[in-house]
């Protein structure tokens, strides 16, 4: 049984437009994900393909003007709000994006600390300290004192030591050096093989490659593609949706080709297919209706010229 | 209320300029009241003394037979003149010593803090009185003493926010495309502090108009033979003890509406001008 | 016309040196890399050879000279965070023409949409937000390119569009780069020199 299903999960936002008007905006919608004990899923995607709304939704901490709709079960019970706050941090863990979630007047190595739920906490922050490269002083020092990349494995750390059993973590490695991301992800690979599981939430597909065991692309706020990792390893034939293919040729050590245009805007988006406008394979079925997501060799693929 | 806001479905912005709308319109109300009524209502009248509230005499009259809602209406006219000029007056000091602290370098900024943290330690209404009964009373006396005293906490503001944008990034982007100071003061700064201006602006009226009120109530303000509602409160005291409570009631009432509308120009005028309230 | 840096040292105030005698020089026309770990001091690097930070030892000269404090900076950086390198309260037609006014041919090869130009940049993605960033710092004017984990928050497809019209254009104008990104791969494929920057 899977720790953490999200099923036909859509987010939408009330914003204001010109003046005083406001829209409805949909940013998310149908996206199916599941995370099952022991795995790391990577989710990858552009920026404002919805990937950080999707793990905000799960902890259930959008803002006030989102309205949400499908259904996330934890533990095989669907996760309601009331139930969100009580698991929020004791079984679901958030390694934010941002550096801002510090407290910025409380040492970081007492606001690690406070995370340690059972067992000596200074030891277990002084072992998480040393596995993430962060010297015995970094303990002293106030948040506004670390660079980025050291704010953001004390962001890691705090997860670490919680005793969780899910782990979001929002774009956890950007900026960071090669050997402290190897670290970094070492430490959730540990982290799964302990029985929890694990979303990383990236766009870093190389790191992703690294050490998740499967991939879910996003594309304009839903899944166009969940496969093993294996498929994205070695040439592009074994990636079903064009999109990923895309993504994957763009890659440095690859062949560094974009494909041209951008993604839609959740206030723009396409009738048919969302990835239509820019897909070379794209046929007039295509812009009719949204292909639903559907099982293709061991994976789940949206578009309806994959093979 | 759900029903009225289903046939209403305004959103909160909606609200927002909808409550500044209102404020703003019995605001020039009261204005336009007070220099258009008749002036015939107040003057003294021996056979209509003392009568309570009725529909010839909305708020009563007094004990010479003034009509109480044509003092109480002049009396606001008056005191929101008072206020405005004060306001005005304070809101400008802050606005340039909050700036001058924020850009003139570090002595600058020492000694306008220290102007700053000197004022606002000593209540206002201290210095105000002071201030006041140095200069003589009487109108003169009043506005400058509220231009003196009310621009510390607005000063504070615009400097902290000044600095801020200052060392924002696009700040320095700006810079490094050559664009001059002057430009980046009108183009990116201003902006930035023109709403927060107008909050604070907006937010000290009331202020100004309640120590105003306040000032003259003791008799250290305008002079008694001024319609303005601090007189028309230290006089109706007096009668309180006799049963005349609409004499005190009305004009206090109306003061206090008259500073809340004013607090709620700013409070919304800050939710309409927010960049990133694009949410509900 | 090289852009050169002597014996630069930099520190915070009276806190321990953060690197002492760097040397670096760029030619015209050259993609040089910078890696290293961080919390070394790249980042400050760059902000000192943009102008954006004063070393407190060392020179920086362009075409032999100190660059002057006012006018056009002929080293332009695009910074990491696009959202903190534009004023909120303008919209994106400003931002972009804020030093210039870019042709259209540049506009298409960064990918910038017409219909974006009208939109403020809470409505824009981080990606869409930093192709302006770099429209903005390609003035005609411009030497040099600092590029400071320009693409580390975007996604590959947005990363590669980008990469594609900054070193097209920099072809194009002899223009010099400077790359600083952990991205072993991506530094690879775009530097023709890379300086191991480790304090």
């Amino acid at each position: 049984m899977s720790i953490l299903e999200v099923k036909n999960l859509s987010v939408s936002f009330k914003q204001y437009t010109a003046g005083l008007k406001q829209t409805n905006h949909k940013v998310i919608s149908s996206l199916n994900v599941t995370l099952e004990a022991g795995e790391i899923l990577a989710v990858v995607g552009a920026s404002g393909s919805g990937k950080s709304l999707l793990a905000h939704a799960i902890l259930g901490i959008l803002p006030s003007n989102a309205s949400v709709s499908g259904v996330i079960t934890f533990e095989g019970e669907e996760l309601t709000s009331a139930r969100q706050k009580a698991v929020r941090g004791k079984e679901i863990a958030l390694v934010p994006q941002s550096v801002n979630f510090l407290d910025p007047l409380m040492h970081v190595g007492s606001q690690v600390r406070t995370s340690v739920k059972k067992g000596d906490a200074v030891k277990a922050q002084r072992a998480v300290f040393e596995r993430l490269h962060l010297r015995q002083e970094v303990e002293q020092m106030y948040p506004f004192q670390l660079s980025g990349g050291m704010a953001r494995r004390t962001l890691l750390s705090t997860a670490m030591v919680s005793g969780v059993k899910v782990i979001i973590a929002d774009e956890p490695t950007p900026g960071l050096d090669p050997v402290v991301i190897k670290e970094a992800l070492d430490q959730f690979r540990e982290f799964a093989n302990q029985g929890c599981a694990v979303m990383l939430i990236t766009h870093d597909i190389e790191s992703a490659l690294q050490i998740a065991d499967k991939i879910a692309v996003f594309y304009a706020g839903t899944t166009v593609e969940i496969a093993k990792v294996e498929d994205f390893l070695g040439q592009s034939e074994a990636i079903r949706h064009p999109y990923s293919k895309a993504l994957w040729r763009a890659l440095p050590q690859n062949d560094f080709i974009p494909i041209p245009g951008s993604q839609p805007h959740p206030s723009a988006l396409p009738t048919g297919c969302l990835f239509a406008p820019r897909c070379e394979m794209a046929t007039p079925e295509c812009w009719e209706a949204q292909p639903d997501i559907r099982n293709l060799r061991d994976g789940m693929v949206r578009c309806i010229h994959a093979t | 209320m759900t029903s009225i806001l289903k046939k209403f479905p305004l959103n909160r912005k909606q609200w927002a300029l909808m409550k500044v709308l209102i404020s703003v319109s019995v605001i020039i109300i009261v204005i336009l009241g007070g220099l258009f009524l008749d002036e015939g209502r107040i003057v003294t009248n021996l056979t209509n003394r003392n009568s309570p509230p009725s529909i010839d005499n909305l708020f009563g009259t007094d004990w010479l037979g003034r009509d109480m809602f044509t003092r109480t209406v002049m009396g606001l006219t008056l005191s929101i003149g008072v206020g405005l000029i004060g306001a005005i007056g304070s809101a400008f000091i802050a606005l340039i010593l909050g700036m001058a602290a924020a850009t003139m370098g570090r002595t600058a900024d020492r000694i306008i803090s220290w102007l700053i943290d000197l004022f606002l330690s000593v209540p206002h209404l201290v210095t105000l009185i002071l201030i006041a009964f140095t200069l003589g009373g009487g109108f003169k006396g009043i506005v400058i003493g509220l231009t003196l005293t009310h621009w510390p906490t607005l000063a504070r503001l615009i400097r902290a926010e000044v600095m801020q944008i200052r060392s924002a990034d696009f700040v320095q982007v700006s810079q490094r495309m050559g664009k001059p100071r002057w430009w980046i003061a009108v183009h990116h700064i201003l902006p930035h502090i023109v709403p927060q201006f107008l909050i604070g602006f907006m937010l000290l009226f009331p202020h100004v108009i309640l120590h105003e009120a306040a000032v003259t109530f003791i008799g250290l303000g305008l002079s008694p033979h001024e319609p303005a509602i601090g007189i028309i409160l230290s006089e109706s005291m007096k009668y309180l003890s006799s049963g005349m409570w609409w004499l005190a009631f009305f004009p206090g009432l109306c003061l206090l509406m008259i500073v809340r509308m004013f607090d709620s120009i700013g409070d919304n005028l800050r939710l309409l001008t927010d960049p990133n309230g694009n949410r509900d | 016309m090289q852009l050169e840096a002597k014996d630069i040292g930099f520190r915070y105030d009276d806190g321990p040196w953060l690197f002492r005698g760097v040397n670096l020089s760029v030619e015209p026309g050259e993609v040089v890399g910078i890696t290293g770990p961080s919390g070394r001091g790249k980042t400050t690097l760059c902000r000192i050879l943009s102008s954006y930070e004063t070393p407190l030892e060392g020179t920086v000269t362009y075409n032999g000279a100190p660059i002057p404090k006012k006018g056009y900076h002929p080293v332009q950086m695009v910074l990491q965070h696009p959202e903190k390198a534009i004023n909120p309260r303008w919209k994106m037609h400003k931002i972009l023409h804020e030093g210039y006014h870019p042709d259209e041919e540049l506009l298409a090869l960064l990918g910038i949409e017409q219909e974006w130009l009208t939109r403020w940049p809470h409505e824009l993605s981080g990606g869409e937000m930093q192709r302006f960033c770099v429209a903005r710092a390609l003035g005609q004017n411009t030497r040099f390119l600092i590029a400071d984990e320009m693409t580390t928050m975007l996604d590959a497809i947005t990363q590669a569009q980008i990469w594609h019209a900054v070193s097209e254009i920099a072809k194009k104008r002899e223009m010099g780069i400077i790359v600083v990104t952990h991205e072993v791969k991506l530094m690879q494929r775009l530097c023709h020199r890379i300086i191991d920057f480790s304090g």
